[in-house]
């Protein structure tokens, strides 16, 4: 299968070296960063790409971009993994178009568009006949999306609630083992490359609530925007509360909770008994869903970095290799 | 519970030691010497609340401690939700806030812990809310959601009961 990879950030070396390293049988034809790009229908010398991206900061030449290889490039996946623009979707909605109109299957770990347009970009995907998969948009390396829409395919999914974001859980697990106040756990978050440095995204719960859309819109069969979520961050917890918490061998973690029945649909910092399988410690994720034939299943997993998530975005090109596309 | 027992020194401790041996909460004893009576036993009235599912396991332990139960009363089942609140708990007028629970007459506070640190800085609590059923347990928080909203008050619920 030939793929063009759109980002050469984290997650698209993440997913190069993979690939450099294993015989999966997959062919890079095309690849851009932001400011390069290069097209070689034969296929890409990956190990050459990745050493003149660290020497020169670009992985083409200077004179290919992004959106020429979705309209031009000969690929039969484009695999969209550039920064998220949560508000607009772009430029990475405009790719994964594009690469849906010309018949090509996309492989994302791009909220952006998955969260603000998922119904459309499936109802194209769906006339075109290709696939669109974006495991690695939610709890990066935890198969989750597989495992609800293939997995636990036919039971009905109740309830879904866990924690989604590893910088939020970073800082209240630090807060609770060490008394530490937020400023200080973010501080140290920031000093451990675990929250950016501008945290907003991450502790307002933001973050937690794209990830609640897109498992809403896309395992939950609704039709929510980022405004229909409630959501409170976890910037005004006290060391205090975390203690008081404490005192009742509970803790606190931010949560992010679908249950249609009730339409919940909220992030917000709870107090979860210390006991409970979602209290995980520093930055992994995660997940229960209720179903009503498999009961409770929870998935507890790393939510990010770069080899995780290459690994969901190469789960799905495997599938879709195996699936889609025969013979290669 | 109506209890019956021996009128000598040291039933009474005795009738009450397995009240808390299985975490319950002596609410009320209410114990009236007859000074008439010639009888060699006493009765003692207790309210007590009991965790779930624990009054077999008392009625057990009383039993081996010679107190015979006449009688038990209405069980009324507890349901219980601890929060925690964080905000100007003071400033905004935590009793009002406790109030606005208590008048409802189908829930009440009963229980506060307050941390408040420097002054101007958001203070921190956890209450307990107790309801006789679960559908006023829901009504109770809705109230106390609203009035955290407009007291901005950041209100962290449980995630399951606890």
């Amino acid at each position: 299968m030939r793929i063009a990879i759109l980002g050469f950030g984290s997650v698209g070396r993440g997913i190069a070296r993979a690939l450099a390293e294993k015989d999966l049988g997959i062919v890079v034809t095309a690849l851009a960063d932001s400011r390069s790009g290069l097209i070689r229908p034969e296929g890409i010398d990956i190990e050459a790409a990745l050493a003149r991206k660290e020497e020169t900061g670009l992985c083409g030449e200077s004179g290919v971009a992004a959106p020429d290889i979705a309209i031009h490039a000969d690929y039969d996946c484009l695999v969209e993994v550039t920064p998220t623009d949560a508000v607009t979707g772009e430029p990475a909605l405009t790719h994964i178009r594009t690469a849906i109109e010309r018949g090509k299957h996309v492989v994302t770990s791009n909220k952006g568009p998955i969260a603000l347009a998922y119904a459309e970009l499936q109802d194209a995907a769906a006339r075109q006949q290709v696939a669109l998969r974006y495991e690695a948009t939610v709890c990066g390396a935890i198969p989750l999306v597989h495992a609800m829409q293939e997995g636990l395919a036919g039971n009905t999914m109740q309830r879904l609630y866990g924690v989604l974001n590893g910088t939020c859980n970073f800082i209240l697990t630090r807060m609770s083992e060490e008394g530490l106040t937020y400023e200080q756990a973010l501080l140290e978050a920031r000093e451990l490359g675990y929250a950016e440095a501008d945290p907003t995204y991450d502790v307002k719960g933001i973050d937690a609530a794209i990830k609640l859309v897109i498992l809403a819109n896309t395992v939950f069969g609704q039709k929510a925007v980022l405004d229909d979520v409630e959501v409170t961050g976890i910037d005004q917890l006290t060391p205090d509360a975390l203690r008081l918490a404490e005192e009742q061998e509970s803790t606190i973690r931010l949560i992010g909770e679908i249950a249609p029945s009730e339409k919940i649909l909220r992030v917000s910092p709870r107090i979860i008994p210390k006991t409970h399988p979602l209290v995980v410690e520093g930055t992994l994720n995660a997940v229960t869903v209720e179903t009503d034939m498999a009961g409770e299943i929870t998935l507890i997993g790393k939510g990010a970095g770069s080899t995780e998530t290459a690994s969901a975005v190469i789960g799905d090109l495997i599938a879709i290799q195996s699936r889609h596309v025969q013979g290669s | 519970m109506k209890l019956e027992m021996k009128d000598t020194p040291g039933q009474l401790v005795a009738a009450l030691k397995p009240i808390s041996a299985v975490g319950g909460n002596i609410i009320a004893v209410i114990h009236q010497r007859d000074t008439l009576s010639t009888a060699e036993t006493l009765d003692v009235q207790i309210v007590l609340e009991l965790p779930e599912g624990r009054l077999e396991t008392l009625l057990g332990l009383l039993k081996e401690q010679g107190v015979s139960v006449v009688r038990i009363g209405e069980q009324r089942l507890l349901h219980q939700r601890s929060l925690i609140l964080i905000g100007h708990l003071m400033h905004t007028d935590l009793s009002d806030t406790v109030d606005r629970i208590d008048q409802t007459g189908f829930a009440e506070v009963t229980e506060i812990s307050l941390v408040m640190p420097a002054i101007n800085e958001p203070s921190s609590a956890r209450i307990t809310v107790r309801s006789v059923d679960l559908a006023d347990m829901h009504r109770a928080l809705d109230i106390l959601r609203s009035v955290a909203g407009q007291k901005q008050i950041l209100m962290i619920e449980p995630l399951e009961a606890v």
